[in-house]
């Protein structure tokens, strides 16, 4: 066991656990925020996708140890209330089934398109392709993506 | 078709309700308030100084807020909203005014409480609605009672009661107090599909604030002060089973707190049918994190030996039926060659029209065509887990099931705990498609928590949730077709079986529609274990028949949309035999719709068009799918889908749904399959088991729904199965070479 201070949404967390613990668990076990979710453990579905700095990095491969200074993000930091455009695009277009993969579509694609505002379809496929949504949302994603995309034009 | 004006007695309402559907009992106290902070945001106004219990479906607040109780568990179907606005219609409320709770488990009061085989709405559509109804009725006697008027010259109008002659209104929780004191009305009626206000326009998911902000509400979320994590350890194949286990080593491990070994079954304890569990003995690691229980799985050490043979008889839907578990180590390659071997001797005739042997004796010509699916693993994304908390002779339940009273009678006997007390909440499901219908995993999270003493998450990892079985069967079919010299189809011969059970549904289309038709099936035991997966049989049934049939479309020269409509036309003037499971009116309809809304007479040669058509779930969807190959990978462009399913209570959710189903049916056609190597599954996570990405996704689906006034029937299923008809047709318009065993495209081959 190891005592971390991590920058999580904003806050400081201390946790103390085995430094090879991924930020999955130590968000979803010690941290108590469940909105990150367990899909693969392996980095293949994407289901536990956070920011850490800018990027969207899978939880479940990086082990709190390697963390050190950098801000973690997770969905319930990305907004106050809500309303990042992404997750206000998501409400209009409705895109939800299941809703279980949604959040780690959400910080892949808000992290998307911080550093690309205006993405091709290309560009879009491609940063979201290592998020699996079984329902199929797929169609609505990227509907929502482009819809948050115009939003910020405005 | 008009009907709806439902006159129901109190004798029927009551057996209608109490029985069949749910108790609608007034002065009923156990519903729990809800949650001040979440009905203060959804529903934009203050929460209500006290609620009033109308019946166990609503409650209505001195405010006028009304809180809904949903009695189906959600799994992503959206039910959430639509069964709570069949409710609010009836009820006649502004939907804004409403706030959904999740009813529990609970029969008595909720009934049939199944999230499975398209079933929901269609169950749930007039006892909903009578429980709008009966509360609208109660409001307004209310009113008439405090206002001296005569009750049937009240009106309502969005939470309102008004009086014209005296010129008197009041709002819903102005008369709540009194309502709920009245009598349950005789008779309720139930408005015209004409008049409905919320029913047939889109609502939006009332659970999608909280999924984008990443609010708890996942089975997998639920927590407790003072819980532990539990993991289990399973048999490395199927057809083994524990034989020792060294835990020494483990319970040394940090943060550790117990290994043991459960075992899922009393002895001689009678099985439902939703008992299937490949691995009813299992060694559980408790611990205080995931993390920590994760490490001592992979340490632990244990001895498997093989199973022995056996024969059950288990209670299922249709009765009893035996159940065959054989011993031995499974594999791909064995099932291969034993269905074949199968389907190349006589079946079970399970019907027979005219004379089928004839025709195909004096047959100028013979299209035999076979074809085959694996099995494959339902891969929710939320993996299996449920939260019990055994103390003394009670359990305290929270699991992401889809059939909670399936599980009450095995809980009962593996517990030794009385079935009224044991209490279930009904989390959200990450996912489910069939798989959590089978809930044995919350027996074994009620058994570790009963022998740890203490609550428990038990927490599948991804590779027991693709490991553990209740797989989608593996199938077989063979199709034939007899022509005269003028190319007229003359007879049709479907023999269809599977591991372990077979696919067919002899009284479908196209039976009833060729004179000469013969339907055979069989099946093969095995040990691997099997439940329904979205749409089951049809999800195999529809692939091969809608492929073979646009093949004999082919052989006779004849649009492949146009020969279907003239079999259907057969089906509907002129039926053969009597038992033909499908209105071929309704079953044309969808085709006719999805030829005009894809244009497909335009007769587009830059497009690679296949079209698929099925019936099932009481339902009829059709597909057009535009595919072309681009660096030797099918792109799918454009589906249009037409669906009858009849009233769509909230059409942009079910476009959803049918969006979802399509892209769920293109990934599993192209990418679909577990195989296994001596009841090893030969993939454990998604780096081997190939799912549908964005990719590879439908790039536009454009659905439609015919509008007719019948009374709903499935959605969720009904879009699914004839996806691989669809892609099967496409893929030959676009590569030349017709497609005959799933997966359509695998690694090894590139198509095109």
């Amino acid at each position: 066991m190891a005592k971390f201070n991590l920058k999580i949404n904003g806050q400081t967390q201390e946790v103390d656990v085995d430094p090879t613990t991924p930020m999955l668990w130590v968000l979803r076990d010690h941290v108590k925020l469940v909105g990150t979710k367990y899909g693969c453990g392996i980095a293949q579905c994407g289901a536990c996708t956070v920011h850490l700095g800018n990027n969207a990095v899978r939880s479940c491969q990086l082990p709190v140890s390697a963390v050190g200074e950098q801000e973690i993000t997770t969905i319930e930091g990305l907004s106050e209330n809500g309303n990042h455009p992404v997750q206000q695009a998501w409400l209009e277009i409705d895109v939800p089934q299941c809703g279980y993969c949604q959040a780690g579509q959400i910080m892949s694609a808000s992290a998307l398109l911080k550093r690309t505002p205006n993405p091709s379809d290309e560009e879009i496929e491609s940063a979201m392709n290592g998020n699996i949504c079984r329902c199929g949302t797929y169609t609505r994603i990227k509907k929502a993506i482009k819809t948050a995309v115009n939003a910020e034009n405005v | 078709m008009t009907k709806i004006n439902t006159h129901i007695g109190r004798r029927a309402f009551i057996r209608n309700t109490s029985l069949a559907s749910g108790g609608l009992v007034l002065g009923f106290s156990f519903l729990n308030s809800c949650k001040p902070e979440q009905a203060k945001e959804m529903s934009g106004t203050e929460m209500p100084n006290e609620w009033f219990e109308m019946n166990s479906y609503l409650k209505i607040g001195d405010n006028g807020m009304v809180t809904v109780y949903t009695p189906n568990p959600e799994f992503g179907q959206n039910i959430r909203t639509s069964m709570p606005m069949l409710v609010a219609e009836e009820l006649d409320v502004d939907w804004k005014n409403v706030v959904v709770e999740q009813a529990p488990y609970h029969a008595e009061k909720y009934g049939f409480q199944l999230t499975g085989g398209s079933t929901g709405i269609k169950a749930r559509w007039i006892p909903l609605r009578m429980a709008g109804a009966t509360a609208k009725q109660m409001l307004m006697a209310a009113a008439a009672k405090t206002w001296q008027v005569p009750a049937e010259e009240i009106t309502t109008k969005g939470g309102v009661l008004q009086h014209a002659a005296s010129e008197k209104s009041a709002g819903y929780g102005e008369m709540a107090s009194v309502a709920a004191t009245l009598d349950v009305p005789v008779e309720v009626q139930l408005k015209e599909v004409k008049d409905f206000k919320l029913i047939g326009r889109s609502h939006k998911n009332v659970d999608a604030k909280k999924i984008i902000t990443g609010e708890p509400m996942f089975g997998m979320d639920y927590q407790k002060d003072g819980m532990l994590i539990a993991m289990i350890v399973h048999p490395p194949a199927f057809g083994m089973t524990l034989k020792s286990v060294d835990d020494e080593a483990v319970k040394a491990m940090p943060g550790i707190k117990d290994v043991i070994t459960i075992k899922s079954f009393k002895e001689g304890f009678k099985k439902h049918g939703f008992d299937t569990n490949a691995f009813p003995e299992l060694v559980a690691i408790v611990g205080n994190s995931t993390w920590e229980v994760m490490q001592a799985k992979k340490k632990l050490n244990a001895e498997w030996k093989p199973i022995t043979a056996t024969t059950e008889i288990v209670n299922g839907f249709f009765g009893k039926e035996t159940r065959n578990t054989p011993a031995g180590l499974e594999s791909t390659q064995g099932h291969k060659a034993q269905m074949e071997a199968l389907a190349s001797i006589p079946g079970n005739i399970v019907r027979k029209d005219g004379n089928p042997e004839a025709a195909f004796k004096k047959a100028a010509k013979i299209l035999e065509r076979s074809y085959s699916a694996p099995f494959l693993a339902h891969n929710s994304m939320e993996p299996i887990n449920a939260f019990a908390h055994v103390e003394g002779n009670k359990v305290k339940i929270a699991a992401p099931i889809q059939i909670p009273s399936f599980i009450i009678p095995t809980l009962e006997s593996s517990l030794g705990i009385p079935k009224e007390n044991i209490e279930m909440e009904l989390p959200r499901m990450g996912g489910g498609f069939g798989r959590k219908g089978y809930a044995h995993f919350v027996v074994e999270a009620a058994l570790i928590s009963q022998k740890v003493n203490a609550p428990i998450k038990l927490v599948y990892s991804r590779e027991d949730d693709m490991t553990t079985g209740i797989y989608r069967p593996t199938y077989h079919a063979t199709y034939r077709a007899a022509f005269d010299e003028n190319n007229n189809l003359t007879a049709l011969h479907i023999k269809a079986g599977g591991i372990p059970e077979s696919p067919l549904f002899a009284n479908r289309f196209p039976a009833g529609a060729i004179d000469n038709y013969l339907a055979e099936e069989w099946s093969i035991d095995s040990n691997i274990t099997v439940g329904a997966f979205r749409a089951p049989r049809s999800n195999f049934m529809a692939g091969a028949e809608q492929a073979f049939l646009d093949e004999v479309a082919e052989t006779m020269n004849k649009d492949a949309i146009q020969f279907r409509l003239d079999l259907l036309k057969r089906a509907k003037e002129n039926p053969v035999g009597e038992d033909n499971q499908y209105d071929a009116q309704r079953y044309a309809g969808v085709l006719e719709l999805v030829q005009e809304k894809s244009a497909w007479k335009q007769k587009d040669e830059s497009k690679h068009r296949g079209v698929a058509a099925y019936f099932c779930h009481n339902s009829y969807a059709a597909h057009v799918l535009d595919l072309k190959m681009e660096n030797g990978k099918p792109v799918v462009e454009k589906v249009v889908c037409a669906i009858d399913c009849g009233v769509v209570v909230n059409p942009d959710a079910a476009t959803n749904m049918a969006e979802g189903a399509i892209t769920d049916g293109v990934g599993n056609a192209f990418f679909g399959e577990l195989t296994f190597k001596d009841g090893v599954p030969q993939k454990n996570n998604f780096h081997q088991y190939q799912m549908i990405r964005m990719k590879e996704a439908p790039k536009e689906i454009d659905v439609h729904f015919v509008q007719n006034e019948i009374d709903p029937t499935g959605m969720g299923e009904p879009p699914f199965p004839p996806v691989f008809g669809a892609v099967a047709n496409a893929l030959y318009k676009a590569t030349g070479q017709r497609h005959y065993s799933q997966p359509f495209i695998t690694k090894k081959e590139v198509v095109g």
